[in-house]
C-alpha cells in the first residue's frame, strides 16, 4: 500500500472505502456491460432464461448506483482531498485532479442519464431509450480512464489484476457485440424445431 | 377488480427476442422463428403481475398490455 | 333483376353496353365536358350540413362497400373518419398493388372525372382539408389532365393533388399509402392506430378505393334506391372485374353482382378451354373449382370467398394447380415488407413447401398447414393472411393434384402452359 497519510482532523477509512468501493464499481459496472451485451445477442447459458440475463443486467445495474453514491460520497467527504459536491457531476470542477476527476464526472453524468432513461422507458419510448443507452460505449471507457488516472492503487498486483481482467472481458463483449452486427441478420428457420421455450441462444434480426 | 386487459404485441418492433415466453408460457408460445403467439383472451388475474413483468422485460417494448372491454373481440395488433 | 349485364369491352370493337362506371368507345378519359353532358354535375350546396347528412345516409343505405378488396362498408368508414379529431384528410387510392388486376387503372383512364367526383363528395362530407389522389403510373397522364380540367371550372372545394403511386405489391394497403405520400416508403405501418384516427399528418384520413369513390360519386347524385337496382340484396351494385387466363378477351368488365359466373365468363368471350378452377380476388384471393363455382353467383356469399379486388382468373384443366399456387407462393412471399416475422420467415417457408409439392418431392408437409393456421392474424398487416387463404384454398380445391404429387405424378399435360398471367418471375 501507498503510504497513507494521515490527516490531522479526519481519518483514513473514508479514503479507503473510497478507493474500495471505486474498484468494487469498476467490477460491476464491468459486468453489467458484458449482461448488456449478452441480453442483446440473446445468448443465455444452458441453465438460464435470457429474462435471467436481463433482469441481471439490470439488478446489478442498480447495485452499481449503489457502489457508486459510496464512492463519490466518501470520496467527496474525505477532508484529506478537496473534492467539492460539484464536481461528482461537473467535469474538470474538482480541484484535485481536474482532469481525473473530470472523466469520473463524465462518466456520472452518462450512466445517470442511462438510469433515468431506463426507470422512464416505457413513457419515452423504444428510439430515445436506445439513443441514450448506447452511450454506454462511451461511459464505460471513460470511466476505465478514471480508474486508471485517479486510482491510486494500481501498483498493488490484485487491484492491476482485477482491472485489467474487467478491461478484457469488457473487450470481448465488445468484439462479440461488433461481430453479431458484422454477420449481419440471422436466418432463424429451423422447420421441425420444437414449440415452445427455447433454449438456444438467438440472434436479432436486427 | 381492474379492468380486464389481454396481451398485444407490436409486430413491427418485436424481433422475436422470446423472453416473453420464457417468462409467461402460459400466455405465450414461440412460433418456429422465435415470434410470439398469445393466447386470446383476458390474462387471468393470477398472472397479472407476471403479464406486467414480461411487458417490462422486453428489450424492444414491444410486447403490452391493452384494455380490453369486450376481450374476445380480436386484437388490434 | 331485370338488366342486362354491363359489358366494357374496348379493345375488340365488338358491341359494347356502356356500365355505370366504364364508358363505351373511348381510347382515352372523356373530357369534363364529356363526362357533365353522361353523368351531369354534382348536386349543389353539398357545404350544407343537410345535404352532407343526407348523403352519408344515402350511402349506409345504399350498403357500398369497399372495392378495394376488404369490402368493408364504406358508410361506417365514413363515419369513423367524420368523428375524428382533426381536419380529415381523403386519399383516392388507385394503387393497383394487385398484378393481375387493371380495373383502377382502367377506371381512372376511362372515367377520372367520376374518380375525383367522389375523392370531392368525401371531402365535402368530411369537411377535409386535404385531398390526394394516388394513381398508378399508367394512369397519371389521365389523371392530370382530368384534375387540371377541374382546377379550371373550379368544381372541387379542396385542389385535388396527384401523387403517382409505388410499384409494389403492399404498396396499395391503406398505411402503406399513407405512408408513401408522406414519407416515401410504401410499407404498412402496424395495426394501431387506426387511419380513421390517426393517418396522414396524424389527422384522421379515408383511403378509399377509386372505384368505391366512383360509386360513391353516382349515389350522391341518383341515391341509394338506384344503385340498389341492381346486385343482390346483401351485396347491391355493380363491380369491375379482371379477367383473365384461359378466356377469349381478358379484361375489365363490370358486371353485376350475383349474376351466375359463367355469364361473367361470357362476357371476356367464354373460356378457351375446359375449366379446373377459378382463382377469386387477386394473387392473395380464393380458389374455387369450376365445375361449381360456374353455376354460382358471383358473390362473395354466392361463392363462399370473398371478391377481393376483383380478380377472375380462369384456370384451364391442362395447367397444373399446384405449379401455379407455388408461383404465386413465391412471388407474395419475395413482396414482403420485411417488417415482421411471420411474413419475413414464415411466407418463404410455406414458399419452398409448396415448390416441394410442385416439384413432386419427397418430403413430410405436415409443417405446411401448420404454418397457415400460424401466420393468419400474426402479421404487422393483412398480407400473411392473405397468402395463406390463397395457399389453403389451393390445398383443397387441389388435393386430387396435391396427392399425385406426392407420388410424383403429374396430371396436367405434357406441354402444360403456364398461365398467360403476370406473374413476374422471382429467383427464390
Amino acid at each position: 500500500m501507498s503510504a497513507v497519510v494521515i490527516a490531522s482532523t479526519g481519518t483514513p477509512w473514508m479514503w479507503l472505502v473510497s478507493r474500495g468501493s471505486g474498484l468494487a464499481l469498476l467490477v460491476c459496472l464491468s459486468a453489467v456491460f458484458v449482461l448488456g451485451v449478452a441480453t442483446r445477442q440473446g445468448s443465455a447459458p444452458r441453465a438460464w432464461a435470457r429474462f435471467v440475463v436481463a433482469e441481471l443486467h439490470r439488478t446489478l445495474a442498480l447495485f452499481a448506483v449503489a457502489f457508486l453514491a459510496l464512492h463519490v460520497a466518501t470520496a467527496i467527504l474525505d477532508p484529506y482531498v478537496s473534492i467539492g459536491w460539484w464536481a461528482s457531476v461537473l467535469p474538470f470542477a474538482s480541484h484535485y485532479r481536474a482532469a481525473a476527476i473530470g472523466m469520473g464526472a463524465l462518466a456520472v453524468d452518462l450512466g445517470g442519464a442511462i438510469l433515468v432513461t431506463s426507470l422512464v422507458r416505457k413513457h419515452i419510448g423504444y428510439r430515445l431509450w436506445r439513443a441514450v443507452h448506447w452511450t454506454a460505449y462511451l461511459a464505460l471507457p471513460v470511466a476505465f480512464v478514471h480508474a486508471l488516472t485517479a486510482g491510486s492503487d494500481m501498483g498493488v498486483w490484485w487491484v492491476a489484476a482485477t482491472v485489467w481482467g474487467s478491461a478484457v472481458a469488457v473487450a470481448v463483449a465488445l468484439l462479440a457485440r461488433v461481430l453479431g452486427r458484422i454477420r449481419g441478420p440471422d436466418h432463424r428457420v429451423r422447420a421441425g424445431a420444437s414449440r415452445g421455450v427455447d433454449r438456444e441462444p438467438m440472434r436479432s434480426a436486427s | 377488480m381492474t379492468t380486464p386487459v389481454r396481451l398485444g404485441v407490436d409486430r413491427i418492433a418485436c424481433d422475436g427476442r422470446g423472453l416473453c415466453a420464457e417468462m409467461l408460457p402460459e400466455l405465450v408460445v414461440l412460433d418456429d422463428w422465435g415470434y410470439p403467439i398469445l393466447r386470446q383472451g383476458p390474462v387471468p388475474d393470477a398472472l397479472r403481475d407476471l403479464a406486467e413483468d414480461a411487458v417490462g422485460i422486453c428489450p424492444k417494448l414491444a410486447l403490452r398490455l391493452e384494455p380490453c372491454p369486450v376481450c374476445d373481440a380480436p386484437s388490434s395488433g | 333483376m331485370t338488366a342486362n349485364l354491363l359489358v366494357r369491352d374496348s379493345r375488340r370493337g365488338t358491341a359494347c353496353r356502356p356500365g355505370r362506371l366504364l364508358p363505351c368507345g373511348l381510347a382515352e378519359g372523356p373530357s369534363f365536358g364529356d363526362h357533365l353532358a353522361r353523368h351531369g354535375s354534382l348536386p349543389d350546396g353539398r357545404r350544407k350540413e343537410s345535404w352532407q347528412r343526407a348523403t352519408l345516409t344515402a350511402i349506409r343505405e345504399a350498403g357500398l362497400v369497399g372495392r378495394g378488396g376488404a369490402a368493408f362498408p364504406t358508410g361506417r368508414k365514413l363515419d369513423a373518419v367524420r368523428s375524428g379529431p382533426g381536419r380529415a384528410v381523403v386519399i383516392a387510392n388507385g394503387t393497383e398493388g394487385e398484378p393481375a388486376s387493371r380495373k383502377d387503372r382502367v377506371l381512372l383512364s376511362q372515367a377520372p372525372h367520376l374518380v375525383l367526383d367522389g375523392a370531392s363528395v368525401a371531402a365535402d362530407l368530411l369537411r377535409a382539408a386535404e385531398v390526394v389522389a394516388v394513381v398508378h403510373p399508367d394512369a397519371r397522364r389521365s389523371v392530370d389532365t382530368a384534375v387540371a380540367e377541374r382546377g379550371a371550372a373550379g368544381v372541387d372545394r379542396v385542389p385535388i393533388r396527384v401523387v403517382t403511386a409505388a410499384d409494389r405489391f403492399v404498396a396499395g394497403e391503406a398505411s402503406a399509402v399513407v405512408n408513401w405520400v408522406q414519407r416515401g416508403t410504401p410499407i404498412p405501418r402496424g395495426r394501431p392506430p387506426r387511419m380513421s384516427e390517426h393517418g396522414l399528418g396524424g389527422r384522421p384520413t379515408l383511403v378509399q378505393n377509386v372505384e368505391t369513390l366512383a360509386h360513391m360519386a353516382l349515389i350522391a347524385r341518383h341515391g341509394a334506391d338506384w344503385y340498389r337496382s341492381l346486385g343482390t340484396t346483401e351485396e347491391p351494385g355493380s363491380t369491375l372485374v379482371t379477367l383473365l387466363g384461359a378466356v377469349a378477351r381478358p379484361g375489365v368488365y363490370e358486371v353485376e353482382i350475383g349474376r351466375a359466373v359463367h355469364e361473367v365468363i361470357a362476357l371476356a368471350g367464354g373460356a378457351t378451354d375446359e375449366l379446373q378452377a377459378l382463382l377469386i380476388g387477386g394473387y392473395a384471393g380464393s380458389w374455387v373449382p369450376a365445375g361449381s363455382a360456374l353455376e354460382l353467383p358471383f358473390s362473395a356469399h354466392g361463392l363462399g370467398v370473398g371478391l377481393g379486388a376483383g380478380v377472375v382468373a380462369a384456370l384451364p384443366a391442362d395447367v397444373c394447380g399446384v405449379v401455379e399456387t407455388a408461383r404465386l407462393t413465391r412471388y407474395l412471399a419475395s413482396q414482403s415488407a420485411g417488417q415482421c416475422g411471420p411474413c419475413v420467415f414464415g411466407l418463404p417457408s410455406i414458399a419452398d413447401q409448396v415448390d416441394a409439392l410442385a416439384a413432386g418431392r419427397p418430403g413430410t408437409f405436415g409443417d405446411l398447414e401448420r404454418w397457415l393456421e400460424e401466420i393468419t392474424g400474426r402479421g404487422a398487416c393483412g398480407h400473411p393472411d392473405g397468402v395463406a387463404r390463397m395457399v389453403q384454398s389451393a390445398l383443397r380445391v387441389f388435393a386430387g393434384e396435391v396427392s399425385g404429387h406426392r407420388t410424383g405424378r403429374c396430371r396436367a399435360s405434357e406441354a402444360a402452359r403456364v398461365m398467360p398471367w403476370p406473374i413476374p418471375d422471382v429467383v427464390p
